[in-house]
């Protein structure tokens, strides 16, 4: 365990009745860094994600963020010391509009009292308007996020993410039905985060993780494969027959 | 262009109010002594209809077990009446007890001497016991389903336990309001039941913007969300089970207060008000008047109340009917609620249905279109 080390998961195993999710999973993340996680379907990569969030309880092991322990906290306790999520399909908030959406994912103290007896403060309504430039929302602030389209509303979930600054970001499945364009503007997005936040990003496009040009961890079957460059990984023998396919004889 | 995107003139919003104020002032000559009776009762039903809307329309919460709260206003209203009208009876306590051999005012009894005790305890008590029930629900992430049937399960246990506990407060034959007194006035009076109105119209205007400022904003927005998508909330750093609570409370309180009124109209509080037909009724009343409108949860209650009495006056027994009937055509036909439906495209799709109107092709259309293909 390294001191610079924001995430630290140590000897992780979910299972569910019996059948191991994650199987003694190790993994660690440097403040700052840019993280692709693949995997094969059903490697354990959204159990992972559960598994730092507070979703699920792991069976067996620890998750240590920023020196303390997430074992056993709540949800909402892990998301107020900084590990914000993006869902696999956007899920914002779609009777609510643009601006209403940033407003939730902003505001802090996120308790009742704050919210029923004060308005929204000016430095949040402005970090909101950078926040809908930065997507380009910015004409549709006051459109509800239902009538967004499908790569507008993974765009505002993200903005929703940045917005509620966490420490660690973990992004699932980003690019999902997105167009090659917002593909890449989603990929230069992700790039610029990092950096000044650490960001996880599970996702199975190959060019797109390509383009992150980060390092990569391979899961299977509940555990880490292999970690790597992608120039590593992709010569990586246990890879290629588990994910990559091997090559034609 | 919908209704709702009609931006009202200020002037006429303000008319709107003086008209109303002063069909409120005049209702009591206006109106028979009976209806106007009847129309205080169901402007009472209406606070409670807003509590529904509150936890049902923007949160999500299905109870069927408003009754609780209701009846609990209704109980501490009529315990302080009865024991301030006390005085001529055995032992100066309510006469009831001398039917069961009870010589000794039970204890819980005693703080009902002091009308200031009684104020506030007729909202705060089913605010505390909603908050009580609500918090244990919320924090082991009961919801949906499960939710509905713990609440009328609850309900059934306070109706079973108010109904047998004859020493204590008159089991079911309830405590009776009209004959007692108030401020030397009988409660059932003509007088009196005119005062009685003009207090509940001005409550139901203060709970309605009570209830609008409570959703206004983050706050509501939280709420809103909560009933969309209550794990996107968690994540995003909220935590459910407080903002549950605290709507679940205020409905609650909301409850108590309609209760108290619609008992010092109705003359008597009995464990009838904790009945599960009931409970059922005033979540159909909002069901009818439009979820999340707040103003339509007040007009389905009287309407549908009104409704109700004239319809059993001219044809009795018919009324289950008809009520059923109408909740099935608002679930299928009118799914936001009459309310809901005029303040959404309803009306432009109604006339366009019989061309009467053009339709218009827009580029949102388009896209709502293709979601459906999806």
């Amino acid at each position: 365990m390294n001191k610079k080390d924001l995430l630290n998961l140590i000897d992780i195993t979910v299972s569910f009745e019996g059948f191991l999710a994650l199987n003694k999973l190790n993994l660690n993340l440097k403040k700052g860094e840019l993280r692709a996680v693949i995997g094969p379907n059903g490697a354990g990569k959204t159990t992972f994600l559960d598994v730092i969030t507070g979703k699920v309880k792991p069976t067996k092991g620890e998750v240590i963020f920023k020196g303390k322990s997430l074992v056993g906290r709540k949800e909402h306790k892990i998301a107020r010391l900084g590990v914000g999520r993006k869902f696999q399909s956007p899920r914002i908030f779609e009777n609510l509009t643009v601006k209403e959406n940033l407003e939730i994912s902003v505001t802090t103290p996120k308790s009742p009292l704050n919210l029923i007896n004060k308005s929204i403060k000016v430095e949040q309504l402005n970090e909101i308007e950078r926040l809908m430039k930065i997507v380009n929302l910015a004409q549709k602030v006051d459109s509800k996020a239902g009538s967004l389209s499908h790569g507008q509303k993974q765009w505002l979930e993200i903005a929703m993410l940045v917005g509620q600054k966490p420490d660690l970001m973990l992004v699932d499945e980003p690019v999902a039905g997105l167009t090659d364009e917002e593909t890449d503007l989603t990929a230069d997005l992700l790039k610029s985060l990092s950096g000044e936040n650490t960001v996880v990003v599970i996702d199975h496009d190959m060019e797109f993780i390509r383009r992150l040009d980060s390092n990569v961890s391979v899961l299977n079957q509940g555990t880490v494969l292999c970690e790597g460059t992608m120039e590593t990984i992709q010569k990586d023998q246990k890879v290629i027959e588990v994910y990559l396919g091997r090559p034609e004889d | 262009m919908s209704l709702s995107k009609i931006k009202f003139d200020k002037k006429i919003v303000l008319s709107f109010w003086i008209i109303l104020i002063a069909l409120i002032i005049a209702a009591p000559t206006l109106l028979p002594v009976f209806r106007l009776n009847l129309l205080g009762r169901y402007l009472s039903l209406s606070i409670v209809a807003l509590g529904v809307d509150l936890i049902w329309g923007y949160t999500g919460l299905l109870s069927l077990g408003q009754g609780i709260f209701f009846a609990l206003g209704g109980y501490c209203a009529a315990m302080y009446l009865q024991i301030t009208s006390s005085s001529e009876f055995p032992n100066n306590i309510p006469e009831f007890f001398a039917l069961y051999g009870v010589e000794k005012l039970p204890f819980f009894w005693e703080p009902f001497r002091s009308p200031f005790f009684t104020f506030f305890a007729i909202w705060i008590i089913p605010a505390l016991v909603a908050g009580l029930i609500g918090f244990l629900v919320f924090r082991n992430r009961i919801k949906g389903v499960y939710f509905s049937i713990l609440t009328q399960a609850s309900l059934l246990v306070f109706f079973n336990f108010f109904n047998g506990q004859q020493k204590l407060i008159n089991g079911t034959n309830g405590l009776k309001t009209d004959v007692t007194q108030l401020f030397g006035q009988m409660v059932g009076s003509e007088s009196m039941q005119r005062i009685f109105f003009w207090i509940t119209a001005t409550l139901v205007i203060a709970s309605w913007f009570f209830a609008k400022w409570v959703v206004k904003g983050r706050f509501g927005n939280i709420l809103i969300g909560i009933r969309d998508d209550e794990p996107r909330v968690r994540f995003t750093g909220y935590n459910p089970v407080i903002f549950k609570t605290i709507i679940f409370s205020i409905a609650g309180g909301l409850a108590g207060i309609s209760g108290a009124l619609y008992t010092v109209q109705s003359g008597i509080v009995s464990p009838q008000f904790m009945t599960v037909p009931f409970s059922i009724e005033m979540v159909i009343w909002v069901a009818v008047g439009g979820r999340g409108t707040l103003l339509g949860a007040i007009l389905g209650a009287v309407f549908i109340n009104y409704a109700k009495s004239l319809v059993s006056e001219a044809l009795p027994a018919s009324w289950m009917f008809i009520q059923g009937g109408l909740f099935i055509l608002v679930v299928t036909a009118l799914p936001e609620g009459v309310l809901g439906w005029i303040q959404g495209d309803g009306p432009r799709n109604l006339l366009q249905r019989f061309g009467l109107k053009r339709k218009i092709e827009t580029y949102p259309s388009l896209e709502i279109n293709n979601k459906e293909q999806k």
